[in-house]
């Protein structure tokens, strides 16, 4: 049995997950939030995004499950009845635990995506020669007897295989999706079928089923290939790239998610109060905020993430393994993040208080004798909580590019812990090698790019849908007669 | 006007007093001088001699706010927080943490004049380029041209400025070979030094630029005086710019004037990048070298920059819209 470890940023995360949840409960009980949410999932590149979504945050709490395997007992040793088991000194995911084979198939130093030779030459005896030749890596291809005329053939065959397998796949989940829809809708199968093809429901299933067959027309290769492959190369350390950029997902979604989370009770509250009771409270308020964005936030958060690397320093005795000191250290990012970065949201929700508290509704409940904080709670908090919901979604993506800056500079997460960062922090080195190292940098830039303009469509989507504003702004350019598909 | 200015003047000393102070309990609370020698000495020479010795030359040995052994004014000046903090109001520096770096004044006022060539053009072009572009984008609204234009707004603004500068020098200094990789000449020489950061950071920036003043753009045809504008019959081209640029100017001298302190701080990673050495790059060398007294000065002189520029702003807002009167 290994031993479970519940690292700080795992217990946010699954924390964040049981909110997530109860709240999709309260959504799917209130009409009008269901009816918001509908309008997000209309929106095609909203629908799209929010299953590369779903994608990612699978990864990331595959990822967020954390052990540390027991150990075999030492050979020859007595075996004792009831000794204490030893447990491995580095803690594993359940995502390192399916991603076994690949942290195992570590290659000397770097070698180009899918290749069966190494990346450097070396010299080798070859027919009783010396020569500098490129060696055949140790895990890449090693099934390969004669790789200079089977490896065409070998690849074209796996990505085949695995495509086909992916196409199985999506096949199979459409006909669940058009299954669970005409269930839901009480409709028969052929009529949802119908209506999907001819494009004509509200949601546009027909997106998600494009996107269903592209993403598994992507990822069933891309698995098959992985194995007896490194699909994206090894970095300087032989590690596999593909693996790394997995791992990253999960610092850039902790990152992306619980640092702004971590603004929200400071912006709220004081938000809410300076808006609401104005006159000093507001004074405070307001310079509490324009002390904290007058001074420029990079800077604040070096200055800070510098003073907690000094603090882990001092504390040793707060981590046992590695993993956990690198944890520990992105949770305190987190709340760094999260302690400087609320000021925009504060004032945002200052005004909005502020005209809210002038309205009949607010007037009559405070004639009528409700206390102050049931106002703020009951009748003013709901009515600025979209705010509070897209500002969220915004800074998402914003916070995702934020940590490769950060990580830059130096003052990023840990170095031992896999970023998009710190792996593009590395590839810079690479890249001004001769002949140029490009997969760990492709392979980031790919990745990132994808999460980012995931979150970045998806939080267009949930703008328009919950802004009253942006609306109108939509509305208005529907009925435009330029648009050419009514 | 005056009363206004010397108003938000006070308030400005206000704010830079409490940056002051929050900083000196972040970098003096949360960890004591003798961490920061501990961390700075670093290695085999840490003993409590030279922790001792590190301390004094600093000025760090001294008590954090009241030295109880002095009498009258000096129990509050003898201190570190006197020192260190409270001289940063006037503009004193002080020495830096560790021994390589130079007297942190000087350093701050030649490497600003840097960080000043290389953001003063770019800050002025961004406005521009941004302007142009969701002007154009503006003009043609509801068109494929718009369409398209909007979706690489979204694509560029989903790339990390670190993919533009990495591709950026790949590209056009190891490639074309058409500028420098990296450095810095005085006078000049720095404008082919100058010439791929400024550019490539105006890449970065261009997405999201133009995609939020294409929005403000938008906001601003579709009210009433626009249509008066066009019933009169006046030219698109003259509505847009006789009328709407004129009022979206508020919300982008908003949005532009953010950016306006990086003008004197300069962008950190592109100084660092291409070798410039600005103060954006000072900082980083910085905390690379973990070296507090920087940092420090840093945050206060930045704060200063952002400040100083938002008191600019409200001035400029009375230029751009005559409706604002400043009291």
């Amino acid at each position: 049995m290994p031993k479970f470890v519940l690292l700080w940023t795992d217990g946010a995360i699954w924390l964040l997950i049981a909110a997530l949840v109860a709240y999709t409960v309260t959504v799917l009980r209130k009409p009008q939030w269901a009816a918001n949410w509908a309008k997000v999932f209309r929106d095609a590149p909203a629908l799209v995004s929010s299953m590369v979504l779903v994608l990612c945050l699978l990864i990331t709490l595959l990822d967020s499950v954390h052990f540390r395997p027991q150990l075999p007992p030492v050979a020859g040793a007595p075996a004792a009845e009831n000794a204490t088991p030893a447990y491995a000194s580095s803690t594993r995911s359940l995502l390192d635990q399916v991603l076994w084979d690949l942290i195992q198939s570590r290659e000397s130093t770097y070698s180009r995506p899918l290749s069966y030779l190494g990346f450097t030459k070396e010299s080798l005896i070859v027919n009783g020669e010396v020569q500098r030749v490129a060696p055949r890596l140790q895990f890449g291809g090693k099934h390969l007897a004669d790789p200079e005329t089977q490896w065409l053939g070998d690849v074209a065959a796996k990505a085949g295989r695995g495509a086909l397998l992916g196409a199985v796949f999506a096949s199979l989940l459409s006909a669940a999706l058009l299954l669970a829809i005409s269930r839901v809708q009480r409709l028969p199968l052929a009529q949802v079928w119908a209506q999907v093809r001819a494009r004509s429901t509200p949601v546009p299933w027909h997106v998600a089923l494009a996107s269903l067959w592209v993403l598994g027309l992507v990822v069933g290769p891309a698995t098959a290939l992985s194995g007896p492959y490194h699909l994206l190369g090894t970095d300087l350390t032989g590690n596999d790239v593909l693996f790394q950029s997995l791992k990253s997902i999960r610092t850039a979604f902790v990152i992306g998610t619980l640092a702004t989370v971590a603004t929200l009770p400071l912006a709220v509250t004081l938000g809410l109060l300076a808006g609401y009771f104005k006159g000093w409270v507001d004074e405070l308020i307001q310079y509490l905020y324009t002390v904290l964005s007058s001074v420029p936030n990079v800077l604040l958060i070096a200055a800070c993430v510098l003073m907690v690397q000094v603090f882990l320093d001092k504390n040793p005795e707060l981590f046992e393994t590695g993993a956990e000191r690198a944890d520990l250290k992105l949770f305190l990012l987190c709340v760094v993040l999260g302690v400087t970065g609320w000021a925009g949201l504060c004032r945002l929700l200052r005004g909005e208080t502020m005209k809210l508290r002038e309205l009949d509704y607010v007037q009559a409940a405070s004639a009528f004798g409700v206390s102050h904080s049931r106002i703020l709670a009951r009748h003013i908090f709901p009515n600025v909580a979209h705010l509070m919901l897209i500002v969220t979604v915004l800074e998402f993506s914003s916070l995702i590019l934020y940590e490769a800056v950060l990580s830059y500079v130096g003052v990023g997460v840990d170095p031992s812990m896999n970023s998009f960062g710190g792996m593009i922090n590395l590839a810079r080195k690479e890249m001004s090698r001769d002949p140029v190292v490009w997969w760990s940098f492709a392979a980031a830039f790919g990745f990132m790019v994808t999460l980012v303009l995931a979150a970045n469509l998806f939080a267009d989507g949930v703008r328009d849908a919950f802004d009253p504003r942006a609306r109108a702004f939509k509305r208005r350019r529907a009925a435009s007669p330029a648009r050419k598909t009514a | 006007m005056l009363n206004y200015l010397s108003r938000r003047f006070i308030y400005a000393v206000l704010v830079l007093l409490g940056v002051n102070l929050a900083t000196f309990i972040l970098f003096f609370s949360i960890n004591t001088p003798d961490d920061m020698a501990r961390l700075n000495l670093g290695g085999k020479r840490v003993n409590q001699a030279a922790i001792e010795k590190w301390k004094g030359e600093r000025g760090y040995d001294k008590p954090l706010y009241i030295n109880t052994q002095r009498q009258g004014l000096e129990q509050v000046t003898d201190t570190i927080f006197w020192d260190r903090s409270v001289s940063l109001l006037a503009l004193k520096f002080g020495r830096p943490d560790s021994e390589s770096a130079g007297d942190i004044g000087a350093e701050v006022a030649t490497r600003m004049v840097v960080s000043l060539q290389m953001a003063l053009p770019l800050f002025i072009l961004q406005v521009l380029a941004s302007t142009a572009f969701a002007l154009l984008l503006a003009m043609f609204r509801n068109t494929r041209l718009d369409f398209w234009g909007v979706v690489s707004c979204v694509l560029m603004l989903s790339i990390s400025s670190l993919f533009y500068i990495i591709v950026g020098q790949f590209l056009f200094s190891r490639v074309f070979k058409l500028a420098p990789i990296s450095g810095y000449a005085p006078g000049w020489d720095a404008f082919k030094f100058l010439v791929l950061p400024i550019g490539l950071s105006l890449l970065a920036r261009l997405g999201g630029e133009a995609r939020l003043y294409r929005a403000m753009f938008l906001e601003e045809i579709g009210k009433d005086y626009v249509r008066t504008a066009r019933a009169k019959g006046l030219s698109e081209g003259a509505v847009l710019y006789r009328h709407v640029l004129r009022n979206a100017l508020i919300p982008i001298v908003t949005s532009a004037g953010s950016y306006l302190p990086y003008v004197f701080l300069g962008s950190l990673v592109f100084e660092n990048f291409f070798g410039l050495p600005g103060l954006g790059a000072y900082v980083i060398e910085a905390i690379s070298r973990q070296d507090f007294a920087i940092v420090r000065t840093m945050v206060f002189v930045g704060s200063l920059l952002y400040i100083a520029t938002y008191v600019l702003i409200d001035i400029v807002y009375t230029w751009v819209d005559p409706r604002v009167r400043l009291s």
